[in-house]
């Protein structure tokens, strides 16, 4: 249940995002744009992102843990990946996949189905064919 | 002053919200993405390992999804039936509409890293500001993947400057 209370929750902050500040709540777009033009309001909205999961992790101290234990290359090459990948796409799970696909845009909805196809191509040839 | 505050409590909402989805779990991201096993359970190579070494598919991003899509859904339609957002004057516009293979190939790569690391930009924020190991190596590598977008975007713009300055000589 806290999967779906997480997800309204998320939902509702990109529904006040929009509807009091007209924005679309794209992390991608959010943090490259930090060096930009309109800047303040995203170092904010960053800020804000920040006390409220470290509120969550004192709560739930498992919320940012990881059981996975990559190497270090691995990690780094898929923070490379996702971090141009999201900018030459120009969007990510946030921006496509939940903004976008609410809004029924026919290229977040072709986004989101492409990065789900290519990590679940991914994640099965790491776990089932290595 | 409003709109400013504004982006700090909902970027606070925003970031309780994935931690208490399970989004800030990069197991729990993997586990999403394996669902093609149930597909490949019939090929000999692949039936024992999908079996007994990662166990069943993980829908729970599935509950986060249908959470997150469904209340904003309602919000869009709210919004198309107001002049304005509440503190500043315009809907939001945007910049491009066809599915082109920019679009494509970057969903693709962005897909290929977050299968990799289990982490889409915001989780992979969080964690590392969580201390987390992974999420401290995952988030440079990703800035520096977006710089590396912003370096490669320059000098393209430079090549096509160039070329029309050469073609305005010739």
């Amino acid at each position: 249940m806290l999967h779906l209370l997480g997800g309204v929750l998320i939902g509702l902050a990109a529904s006040a995002l929009l509807l009091l500040n007209g924005r679309v709540l794209g992390i991608t777009g959010i943090v490259s744009g930090l060096l930009g033009p309109d800047a303040r309001w995203r170092a904010l909205f960053v800020a804000g992102m920040l006390l409220g999961g470290a509120a969550v992790a004192l709560a739930l101290p498992g919320a940012f843990a990881s059981a996975l234990h990559q190497r270090t290359p691995v990690l780094i090459a898929g923070g490379l990946l996702v971090g141009f990948g999201t900018r030459l796409g120009n969007g990510c799970t946030s921006g496509h996949g939940v903004c976008g696909m609410a809004r029924l845009s026919p290229r977040s909805l072709a986004a989101t189905a492409v990065f789900i196809g290519t990590g679940a191509l991914t994640v099965f040839a790491l776990r089932h064919l290595s | 002053m409003k709109a400013g505050l504004s982006a700090l409590c909902i970027g606070g909402l925003f970031g309780a919200g994935l931690g208490i989805s399970g989004m800030g779990q990069p197991q729990r991201i993997v586990g999403f993405l394996d669902f093609l096993q149930y597909f490949a359970l019939r090929a000999p190579s692949v039936a024992g390992k999908a079996g007994s070494s990662d166990g069943a598919w993980d829908p729970a991003l599935l509950l986060v999804m249908a959470g997150a899509v469904g209340v904003h859904f309602v919000a869009q339609r709210i919004a198309r039936k107001r002049a304005a957002p509440l503190f500043v004057p315009d809907w939001p516009t945007y910049a491009f509409t066809r599915i082109d293979a920019r679009l494509l190939a970057g969903a693709a790569l962005f897909g290929l890293g977050w299968g990799l690391t289990g982490f889409c930009p915001a989780p992979g924020i969080l964690s590392a500001a969580a201390g987390v190991r992974e999420g401290l190596v995952f988030v440079p590598a990703m800035l520096a993947g977006m710089a590396l977008f912003h370096g490669l975007e320059r000098i393209r713009a430079r090549a096509v400057t160039d070329e029309t300055g050469a073609a305005r000589r010739a």
